[in-house]
């Protein structure tokens, strides 16, 4: 896919594995510390719409997935970044994609995951729970745990 | 001049999220704006881990009451995706047929609301009598009026029998004479240019800036939607267009909506023809979802359902992400009503189309200062209704 090698001849090693899952579905994955510049040339180079971050536990690292959509061609990006689980912090992007502000803010609270540089990175869902619990961590109890 | 905080909400059960608005106003123009969800958090995403691979089919129709059959399409998009399963034709006009009933209801409520917000409710009464028969047509397809259980991963469960065709046909051709009639009679109409043109106007920048998809996207000029560009059912498979205006305001939200629903009939009439001489299986049999990962998308009424399913192998997901598309056009907000006025804002509010729920909201202004109540709901709307009058009276129309 064009698109897709221009990513992968501007950041080369930087960009850690590339999967296509079919022509429509590509998964980058990228080091935290890449994030915004890549996120960058995705979203104002490419052109592309961002579409949603969802965070995954994956009890022994925490994941973020960054969809953008390339509207025109019907493509689906996604920027895959592990973070560590007991310090999960990573730099946001919202200084780049406006409308991420609400997204990493509940990814923030039903994950605890730490976005740095966030303009107002607090709790807008869970007002009344307990501090420290994430319901969205696979340890937090549930009915998928009983 | 005191500034004064006008709360709106929080209870409207919108999609996972129902919100709360506070507007903050410098006499009648609103300068800020903060938003607050949460209030009902349903924690559909945790629930689903917990659920079967079909069960959540049913789980997430009740995401939203309204377009109730768009999230299971984006997740049946999305296992499918992810196992790579190809559905029959026969359900693939199916899904189309009921997806785009459902748009036709949604849109027409969205304009019979639009309509009593601005004190026009002829077209509430008009809108929502010609919205009914969709809804038996829903009743006599899928048994019921609201979710329809319809989807299923690897087709669909109803079949649309050959006899009910005919009649889907008759009720669909009375229809598009009415909604004819209604599109005209508000296009045309003096005081509604007068009163949505120009009003809460997003431009493209904005619409990229915040993510907004849909009806809110399309009305500013930015041509997407993921029928055609990421095609799936039937929709690359009939004649149809995107609509799209360039204006970016109210009136052209009304305008797309209006007019989509013309191309809803197009798409229906066309699949019907079809789903008649079409033979065979309305789903296959899935017995076994693989481990990995997949995206699946849909175009509800309000723009595009987004769902990421992550499965290991075993009989649940085991990450479900859902992105509503009210999640992304709502803070549009934020660039849409500052430096409007309080009586602009209530159909500001409305024209993103937010959801049905989301107009049960209580409406209460307050002084920032003393607290002292100043509007409620009721007046927040008269306000609304006055302005269209006071309209009316400068263009030259006689009071009733």
């Amino acid at each position: 896919m064009e698109i897709i090698e221009q990513v992968k001849e501007k950041f080369k090693s930087k960009i850690k594995s590339v999967f296509f899952h079919n022509e429509k579905r590509v998964y980058l994955e990228i080091d935290k510390e890449d994030l915004i510049d890549v996120v960058k040339f995705i979203f104002h180079d490419l052109d592309a719409r961002f579409i949603t971050a969802s965070g995954i536990d994956n009890l022994k690292d925490m994941e973020i997935l960054y969809h953008f959509s390339l509207d025109s061609d019907g493509i689906v990006i996604s920027l895959r970044v592990f973070i560590d689980r007991d310090n999960p912090c990573i730099e946001s992007i919202t200084s780049i994609v406006k409308g991420a502000l609400n997204i990493e803010r509940e990814m923030y609270e039903l994950l605890g995951i730490k976005f740095l540089n966030h303009p107002g990175l607090k709790r807008f869902l869970t007002d009344e729970f307990p501090e420290g619990f994430y319901p969205l961590r696979k340890d937090s109890p549930g009915r998928a745990e009983q | 001049m005191k500034k004064v905080i006008v709360p709106i909400g929080p209870y409207h059960s919108l999609f996972e999220e129902p919100e709360y608005f506070a507007l903050y106003c410098d006499g009648e123009r609103v300068v800020d704006i903060e938003w607050m969800a949460g209030y009902n958090h349903r924690g559909i995403e945790k629930l689903s881990e917990s659920k079967h691979w079909d069960q959540v089919t049913f789980l997430i129709e009740r995401i939203c009451g309204i377009c109730s059959t768009s999230h299971p399409i984006a997740y049946c998009n999305a296992v499918e995706d992810l196992a790579k399963i190809e559905i029959p034709e026969r359900a693939k006009y199916i899904r189309s047929i009921v997806g785009e009933l459902e748009r036709l209801h949604s849109h027409l409520l969205w304009v019979g609301l639009a309509g009593h917000f601005l004190g026009y409710n002829t077209v509430f009464m008009w809108a929502w009598k010609y919205r009914e028969p969709i809804l038996d047509i829903m009743e006599m397809v899928t048994g019921n009026r609201n979710h329809y259980a319809m989807m299923k991963i690897g087709g669909v469960r109803r079949d649309i029998e050959n006899e009910d065709i005919d009649i889907i046909k008759k009720i669909l051709d009375e229809l598009k004479g009415k909604l004819e009639m209604l599109t005209g009679a508000v296009l045309d109409d003096p005081v509604l240019a007068a009163r949505l043109k120009g009003v809460g106007v997003l431009t493209k920048q904005d619409i990229k800036d915040y993510g907004a998809v849909g009806p809110v996207a399309r009305a500013s000029g930015v041509d997407i939607d993921v029928r055609r560009d990421n095609p799936h059912a039937a929709y690359n498979l009939v004649e149809w267009k995107v609509i799209t205006c360039q204006d970016g305001d109210v009136f052209s939200k009304a305008v797309v909506r209006l007019l989509e629903c013309f191309e809803s009939i197009k798409i229906i009439e066309q699949s019907l023809v079809r789903l008649k001489k079409i033979k065979g299986d309305i789903a296959i049999e899935v017995r076994y979802i693989p481990s990995g990962e997949g995206i699946g998308r849909y175009e509800a009424p309000r723009g595009e359902c987004y769902h990421y399913v992550r499965s290991d192998g075993t009989s649940r997901p085991v990450r479900h992400k859902i992105r509503a598309p009210s999640y992304v056009n709502i803070p549009t907000f934020k660039a849409s009503c500052i430096g409007e006025t309080i009586a602009d804002v209530t159909i500001i509010l409305a024209g993103i189309d937010p959801c049905y729920c989301c107009t049960e909201r209580a409406i209460t202004v307050y002084d920032a200062d003393t607290r002292k109540k100043l509007f409620d709901g009721k007046d927040l709307m008269k306000l609304s209704q006055e302005k269209t009058r006071k309209i009316k009276k400068q263009l030259g129309f006689k009071e009733k």
